[in-house]
């Protein structure tokens, strides 16, 4: 009670008011409210305008030891780490990681997925498929991420990190029948195209579901902690999703347990129609999130290659050597639509793509290997038709075994089974019932 | 073989699991130094370490969340709700992924967890620490939903469930903590120690998942119940002379409607017995399939006695809970038709 008198004392003295003496017309001096509604800078029709993003020049941000003090490198969570210059050059302290056969292997990669990509929109518009999610514009980020992680570390990507699966070397036709619905089907038809899984190559079943994953993440590595393995979890989110409290929550949990995990935001600056700004608030960037939590946070050059890999590298050894989590934001652009359900230009500048500052991730890291002596526009153009070659063989070997709606599918019989390891009576009747 | 409550079960359980598989963790808001509010884990750090059982945030989301992460990894986390009101915003985390994981990554990611909440009211907690949201789970394809009655049933259940290969949702209810509450408030409860079901078995055991149990053999009426229902059916039968036949449910999913066919097909009279609200309660689900499987056996309309669909009130408890008073003349309505 003592509590509540002082702060209605309190009350009284601070806004002049008394239960007794209340005086109506001093509260009418006061200026009306308005709501805060934040706006993008530009709408259908407008001229696109990125002047705002500030963009630090290549190589200019300091690459700290891994094991600095969060409070000492927290000017790393409002700047953007960039390797590749406007020439081609890779600069700075984050530079000269990769060797040529690597990044070759990165380029190759990040072509896959975009023919890939661009076969299975087709696909859909087809009517081979319900629905798809394309990467355009976002390849480097985890076709380049995968590239620092381990055989055993596990991820939990959202719906566009498909790259983790190329890079790794996942089968193109799996994703395809996955993607088809069909026969071969590896979730038998259970899951919306594109919602992938696959445990042995370190990617967790992708829910549908915003930001779920994150947390799931935290406590993935809290659990190699517990075991004394050397396994690491890395945590993947869109920057609308991290107003999910799931969000917060990852944060809370992987700062006090200092938990073995990355933590990945991809903002790709648009949320369906929703810009970034909606999500981000007043805290400048997404990676300033991490500070008030004490993790270590920083923004990286998404459509940079060799940036994306040299601070997924640092960020992993963090990890991997117990000294806890790291939170990174990939600052790129989501080029396409959301999904085929999308059509941005109900709410952006059709031409923003051509605008954004960062440039396209593949043109940058070609241009980067024919400087380095080590590519040229022949071998650029030879290498895009035999991806895409290899695309179309894979596709039709997938389409052998069927599409949504036509040629093989997974039998009926496989909706009721793995609700649980065990059917239960109650299923076992209705799947009597269903006739199967 | 030891006279127990139910606590000193529930913890018993979380003992040897913890003991005999060290991918068993326990986490959950103050359940780590201090062993919980209800003091279910009290101990458990000390004895297996901060590693294996520890204190989170006050978030359930986050608890559940991370135990759903862990369970995919390969660890058995058993966590605490620190009460089933306290659920929903680790609601998603258990119907979107918990529950799901299996299904739809085809079995290449599982989800062994137990989250235990304590549930129920009659403790004068008002409409935050006492509801009953069974039905919110059993709607859930994917979960396991489990009311333990007893002291000797909640040890069996729990180990069960630590070893289950699904997720589980373990409701406690907190009224039978201490005693075989039985709805009479204004007496004092039985303790464990004096009732035969607080006789628990050292070491491991399990009541399998999805038994039910007969607590009172009987001809007139099949009354169903679980939790601390069981035993206000109990006071009823007694208190009406109704010759009712008792089934604790003890899991609600999966269900043993073998038990219950058999019982009402006997009896052909039933009446369902369930704390929380009525409306879209586990007694619907109840109802619709006696009807079902016992129509032709039915000589009486089934009914439902269940909390009024109102949040569960403070002052007015006892107006709220379905007791002894409320169960029995639906009882002698029942033998009346």
């Amino acid at each position: 009670m003592f509590g509540w008198n002082r702060l209605f004392r309190k009350a009284q003295t601070c806004f002049g008011w008394g239960g007794r003496d209340y005086d109506g017309d001093a509260m009418a001096e006061n200026a009306p409210l308005s709501l805060h509604v934040p706006e993008p800078e530009v709408r259908p029709g407008g001229t696109p305008d990125f002047s705002s993003v500030r963009i630090p020049k290549a190589g200019s941000v300091a690459r700290p030891e891994v094991d600095a003090e969060p409070e000492s490198i927290r000017d790393l969570a409002y700047s953007i780490i960039r390797v590749l210059n406007r020439s081609g050059e890779a600069v700075g302290p984050w530079a000269g990681l990769l060797s040529d056969a690597e990044l070759l292997a990165g380029l190759r990669h990040m072509m896959t997925l975009r023919a890939f990509d661009a076969r299975m929109l087709m696909a859909q518009r087809q009517g081979k498929t319900s629905f798809y999610m394309q990467h355009m514009g976002e390849e480097a980020v985890s076709c380049a991420f995968r590239m620092a992680l381990e055989p055993g570390d596990m991820n939990f990507p959202t719906y566009r990190q498909a790259g983790l699966l190329i890079a790794g070397g996942y089968p193109m036709g799996d994703m395809m029948n996955q993607i088809f619905s069909n026969e071969r089907d590896p979730l038998k038809g259970r899951q919306l195209p594109v919602l992938y899984s696959s445990k042995k190559d370190g990617f967790f079943t992708v829910s549908g579901n915003l930001a779920t994953q994150y947390i799931q993440a935290v406590g993935w590595a809290m659990a190699s902690a517990v075991k004394h393995d050397t396994r690491i979890a890395v945590g993947w989110i869109g920057d609308g999703s991290t107003a999910e409290s799931d969000f917060h929550a990852a944060l809370v949990f992987a700062s006090t347990y200092k938990a073995p995990v990355v933590l990945n935001i991809v903002n790709n600056q648009w949320a369906i129609s929703t810009f970034q700004g909606i999500a981000r608030g007043g805290s400048g960037t997404f990676a300033a999130r991490g500070l008030g939590f004490g993790i270590p946070a920083l923004r990286v050059d998404g459509n940079d290659y060799l940036a994306v890999y040299a601070v997924a590298k640092w960020a992993v050894e963090r990890a991997r050597r117990n000294l806890g989590p790291t939170l990174i934001e990939h600052v790129t652009y989501r080029v396409g639509a959301h999904s085929t359900s999308d059509d941005p230009a109900a709410y952006r500048p059709k031409t923003e793509s051509d605008a954004w500052p960062l440039g396209d991730p593949v043109i940058r890291l070609r241009n980067h290997l024919i400087l380095r002596g080590a590519w040229s526009e022949e071998r650029h153009k030879q290498a895009e038709a035999e991806i895409l070659d290899s695309v179309i063989t894979a596709q039709k070997a997938a389409e052998q075994h069927g599409t949504l709606h036509a040629g093989g599918k997974p039998s009926v019989r496989d909706m009721f089974e793995g609700v649980y390891a065990e059917m239960p009576p109650h299923l076992r009747r209705q799947r009597h019932e269903a006739g199967v | 073989m030891a006279r127990r409550t139910m606590i000193e079960a529930i913890r018993d359980a979380m003992d040897v699991m913890m003991a005999r598989d060290d991918n068993v963790v326990v986490f959950g808001e103050d359940v780590g130094y201090f062993g919980g509010v209800f003091r279910a884990t009290q101990g458990l750090q000390a004895k297996y370490g901060k590693s294996r059982c520890f204190d989170a945030p006050i978030s359930e989301l986050g608890i559940v969340g991370a135990a759903v992460g862990m369970a995919a990894y390969g660890l058995r986390p058993c966590v605490e709700i620190q009460f089933a009101d306290y659920m929903y915003p680790g609601y998603d985390q258990i119907v979107s992924e918990a529950a799901r994981l299996r299904y739809r990554s085809n079995g290449d990611f599982t989800c062994p967890l137990v989250v235990r909440m304590p549930t129920g009211g009659g403790i004068s907690g008002g409409q935050t620490h006492s509801q009953s949201p069974e039905a919110l789970f059993t709607h859930v394809a994917g979960l396991k939903t489990v009311v333990p009655s007893s002291p000797r049933d909640a040890k069996g259940l729990l180990i069960a469930a630590i070893e289950d290969p699904d997720p589980v949702i373990f409701l406690e209810p907190k009224r039978l903590y201490n005693g075989p509450f039985d709805g009479h408030h204004d007496r004092p409860v039985t303790p464990w120690s004096k009732h035969e079901l607080g006789e628990v078995l050292d070491g491991h055991y399990i009541v399998p998942l999805g038994q039910a149990a007969i607590r009172r053999a009987g001809s007139a009426v099949t009354v169903l119940a679980y939790g601390t229902m069981v035993y206000v059916a109990l006071a009823a039968a007694e208190e009406t002379g109704v010759d009712a036949e008792i089934i604790d449910l003890r899991t609600l999913v999966p269900l043993d409607l073998d038990t219950i066919t058999a019982s009402v097909r006997k009896t052909g009279r039933c009446v369902i017995v369930h704390e929380a609200t009525l409306t879209s309660g586990f007694g619907g689900e109840l109802s619709a399939l006696v009807q079902e499987t016992c129509f032709h056996h039915l000589e009486a309309p089934i009914q439902r006695v269940a909390g009024w669909d109102t949040p569960y009130p403070h002052a007015q408890e006892w107006d709220y809970f379905p007791g002894p008073a409320r169960l029995g003349r639906a009882l002698l309505e029942t033998m009346e038709q």
